[in-house]
């Protein structure tokens, strides 16, 4: 049914990816006639969420000026942040909405096109039940637009089914803090950083994709802390390690594990803290009596006495600080290898003080305040459950609703796509999503996407998903409509609006308010800004976990952001949470929990023998939507390439630059090797930033996580062999498809 | 920003081109870096260094420009050449013992950094050192780069050459062992 209309040739020509290298009008234009102001926002891309100023002329962004005042990162910025910029008068730019026909795409009206997402969502919903429809939202949106997304799902639809793509990025990392602390949320301001005289760097490629934090564990190094880093690839942070532990793929958990048993075998364990402030440690205890470095070793890859320094350093350290990311998280085990983590904190009492913690690095934009607000299937605002029954009672009372008219819980975003190729949901409305590259196997997506009956798309460029649209209703960038979001250390700050959208182009926010109204009931959707959803939002947040009650446009704007829980006005917002050893359970305790071994969902063996991982490279952002559009963000890293590593390669008679055929039990794809001695040599890792037949996710796996249901990008099972020669799409490509990332020769 | 200096700390790159990118935006020479980031083996490591002209005292593109095209501010800032002097012979580029300077044949003028005058005359911090994200490039108190392991250097023998800089390069701990190859920390069962 829903099959891109056009070739992907005249799909491209008319939509992209186009490079923009230059400002509308030229540099020399922008020399001419400069901007006429600045405004002080942030970044639209990660969730460091850096504080930046937008030069505008007229209606248009033409470049940027650090913001130095702006406390997390005092004006430094990464390449993605400097060139951000360059989506605007991009010519991909979608200004109408389209309607998809026989032929293609036309333009159409907004009534036009709104009339057809309602009608055609009512029909199904008439026809197959409310749950037959889901909403896909996301986590680059605002905190007011997550909102709108969850409830125009339950109030509006009615539909069970609304679920975001934090479900590729955070929730392994939030359930298990919400099952040790309480609290999904990082326990420590970034600002503890450099007072920590141990950190400890699990699964985080930080230069690459948080790459501002870099300077903060710079700063502990330069007090003479010391930097464990775990990962199978040495990431750019590595050079300045103290100490490198080189992980095998999946093996985390065991590692955590094996480096709690010698803290606990020398006696570094913090008796009091564990007495007065925990519970469950005696279990933990003798889960990792097995583990000795020996035993971890055999698992793991990692030398023993490497693990005897590493536990050692953490255990005898005054102030510890673990960070970890999507590297432990993307994982079958995700929540568990977490929750190895923190209890190594735990046990060592490295929390809730000055220094010493345990933080996520959240991934997207608001990656944070995107899921605490009731885009997720399980969660109502204030990141209250869905399921308990007082939380939905208070809900229910601030929509003007009855609580037995609030849908429950629903399916995760993978479990949606399953859900649709099994043909139960057969409409969808997706919006700051682009699952054909995001999502694992994606042949399967692709198929999916056929089978929807009807699919509608809120975006501002045609993603590789929208092209499967029905209707594709042209919305905003990031500049162009306002709010809120929360960015990795629990700071929410002020993301202002700095020009109009183009064209016949909407605000998302508004674009949202108008499908909920049509749908109906009407009345629950009377807001004229995003001001008045963030006021409904704080009164829906109030007395929740993540409380924003407190929390105003003007004290924000008065302010460098404010952390929650902030439950009143007068409340100075809380940067540290745990002090004093309070944990958010009701008994006030954190809770150790036990974690286990189990083998990958994708195994290596004897067809498939070699570890695939995946992750992200430092110029291009999550699918690409945006950054593959950016002309020096490509140049800088052109195509997907296969790290590996001299020996393996080697022993395949690959030699560097050649074409290689990555095969896994899902699919094949041929990409240029690129050989270097920084990597595990039984592990290959490719960037997914890239669509189609250069898309790395058509070879990851749909094996998730059972408790948070995050896929496990990070392991997979491959086998690799030389290719005949370069693969059709590198004839599509052109030049690019020969050129080096800027800098390797 | 009065006694600010500028430091470049190679053992800090992240190899991002931040510096790069935001160098580019100067509306004096828009999409030319005057900035570069080099990996120095990428087979073999992921250590990348960026290069930012070092300000010498006695400059060797001056000494060897046949047109005096190459000036030197009283703060000791040295500049791009003068348009209507520069004759584009390319004796700076190849004589400079940095390998700073780069021909800028749309421009047929030698250009190079130039600290971003117009910012640092105005109380700002050169572009690629407000943006470096691991402060590989600072520009700042000497007091605060005294707090640092590294020591900052400026002065370099080039054989029978001595030069001294403006700009200070960290000169990195001494250490007792390098090892850049994943497989020497790893545990790998005996055959």
């Amino acid at each position: 049914m829903a099959k891109p209309p056009l070739s992907s040739a005249a799909l491209r020509d008319r939509f992209g990816p186009h490079l923009q290298h230059e400002p509308p009008g030229g540099f020399e234009e922008r020399g001419r006639y400069p901007a006429d102001r600045l405004v002080k926002t942030h970044c639209c891309f990660c969730g460091q969420q850096c504080g930046i100023q937008l030069k505008v002329r007229g209606n248009e962004v033409i470049g940027f000026e650090p913001w130095e005042e702006f406390p997390f990162n005092r004006g430094m910025l990464c390449p993605k942040g400097v060139k951000r910029y360059l989506q605007g008068g991009h010519p991909d730019r979608l200004l109408d909405p389209l309607l998809r026909t026989d032929a293609g795409f036309r333009t159409a009206t907004w009534e036009e096109s709104l009339d057809l997402t309602v009608r055609r969502l009512r029909e199904i919903q008439a026809r197959h039940g409310r749950d037959a429809v889901a909403v896909y939202g996301g986590a680059s949106l605002t905190t007011e637009k997550s909102y709108l997304v969850g409830k125009l799902a339950r109030v509006a639809l009615r539909t069970r089914h609304v679920d975001y793509n934090g479900r590729l990025c955070m929730v392994s990392a939030g359930t298990a803090y919400k099952m040790a602390f309480g609290v999904d949320r990082s326990p420590n301001p970034w600002s503890d950083i450099p007072l920590a005289d141990v950190i400890l760097v699990a699964g985080a490629n930080v230069a690459e994709c948080a790459p501002i934090t870099t300077d903060y564990i710079w700063r502990s190094r330069d007090r003479g802390g010391k930097l464990i880093v775990i990962d199978p690839r040495m990431t750019p942070i590595t050079r300045n390690a103290d100490l490198y532990l080189p992980v095998r793929p999946g093996t985390d958990v065991v590692l955590m594990m094996g480096l709690l048993h010698v803290v606990l075998r020398d006696g570094l364990e913090d008796r009091s803290f564990i007495e007065a402030h925990t519970s469950g440690f005696d279990a933990v205890a003798a889960s990792v009596k097995p583990w000795t470095p020996q035993a971890t070793a055999e698992v793991t890859g990692v030398p023993p006495e490497s693990i005897e320094k590493a536990a050692k350093w953490f255990g005898e350290a005054e102030r510890a600080f673990a960070m970890h990311a999507r590297g432990i998280e993307h994982q079958s085990k995700g929540v568990e290898n977490v929750l190895s983590v923190i209890n190594l904190a735990l046990a060592t009492g490295n929390i809730g003080r000055e220094g010493a913690g345990c933080v996520m690095i959240t991934g997207q934009g608001n990656g944070q305040g995107g899921r605490e607000h009731g885009q997720k299937c399980d969660q109502l605002p204030g990141q209250r459950s869905i399921a308990d029954p007082a939380a939905r009672r208070h809900v229910a009372k601030v929509w003007g609703i009855e609580e037995e008219d609030l849908p429950g819980a629903g399916l995760t975003a993978v479990e949606i796509m399953e859900s649709i190729h099994r043909g139960e949901i057969k409409g969808l409305l997706s919006i700051c999503f682009n699952p054909l590259v995001s999502l694992p196997d994606s042949n399967f997506t692709r198929e999916a996407l056929e089978r929807l009956e009807f699919f509608g798309v809120i975006d501002f460029f045609l993603s590789e998903t929208a092209q499967h649209a029905d209707v594709v209703l042209a919305g905003s960038l990031q500049e162009e409509d306002e709010g809120v979001v929360c960015t990795a250390e629990g700071r929410v700050v002020h993301v202002r609006k700095a020009v109009d959208p183009p064209g016949r182009a909407r605000a998302d926010s508004e674009i949202l308010c108008d499908i909920a109204r049509r749908l109906g009931p009407a009345d629950k959707f009377p807001y004229r800004s995003p001001k008045e959803i963030f006021e409904e939002l704080r009164e829906a947040s109030r007395g929740g976990v993540a409380d924003y009650a407190g929390i105003t446009y003007d004290r924000l704007d008065s302010s460098m952001g404010l952390f929650w829980p902030c439950p009143a006005e007068t409340h100075p917002g809380t940067p540290r949470l745990f002090e004093g050893g309070k944990f958010f359970h009701a008994d006030g305790r954190a809770r150790f929990v036990v974690t286990e071994n189990r083998p990958s969902g994708d195994p290596v063996g004897p067809e498939f023998p070699v570890y695939l991982t995946t992750g992200r490279v430092v110029s291009q952002y999550l699918s690409g939507t945006q950054t593959r559009r950016i002309g020096p963000l490509v140049d800088q890293f052109p195509q997907p390439r296969v790290e590996i590593h001299p020996r393996l390669a080697d022993s395949l008679g690959i030699a560097d630059r050649d074409w290689v055929t990555v095969t896994t039990r899902r699919d094949a794809i041929t990409l240029r090797a690129w050989r270097v001695r920084t990597i595990r040599p039984d592990t290959v890792f490719v960037a997914y930033h890239w669509p189609g037949r250069r898309s790395i996710n058509r070879l990851t796996h749909r094996t998730l996580d059972p408790r948070s249901k995050i896929p496990e990008f990070k392991v997979s099972a491959c086998h690799i062999r030389r290719a005949d020669g370069p693969p059709e799409w590198a004839a599509e490509e052109g030049a690019s498809a020969d050129a080096y990332p800027l800098g390797v020769t | 920003m009065h006694g600010y200096e500028f430091y470049v700390d190679p053992s800090r790159c992240i190899g991002c081109r931040a510096c790069e990118n935001a160098c580019s935006e100067c509306d004096t020479h828009p999409g030319h870096p005057m900035i570069t980031v080099e990996y120095l083996d990428r087979e073999n490591s992921i250590a990348t260094v960026p290069t930012v002209c070092m300000h010498c005292e006695n400059p060797t593109c001056a000494q060897v420009c046949p047109s005096d095209a190459i000036k030197k501010t009283p703060d000791g800032v040295v500049q791009s050449a003068l348009k209507p002097r520069c004759v584009a012979c390319n004796n700076c580029v190849i004589a400079c013992p940095f390998g700073v300077p780069k021909m800028k044949s749309k421009f047929q003028l030698m250009m190079k950094c130039d600290m971003c005058y117009d910012r640092t005359s105005a109380g700002k911090r050169p572009m690629c050192a407000t943006v470096c994200p691991s402060q590989a490039l600072s520009y700042v108190n000497p007091r605060e780069i005294g707090r640092r392991r590294e020591t900052p250097v400026n002065t370099f023998r080039f054989g029978r050459q001595t030069v001294t800089t403006k700009v200070f390069l960290m000169a990195p701990e001494p250490s007792t062992e390098v090892a850049v190859d994943v497989v020497d920390y790893m545990w790998e069962r005996k055959p």
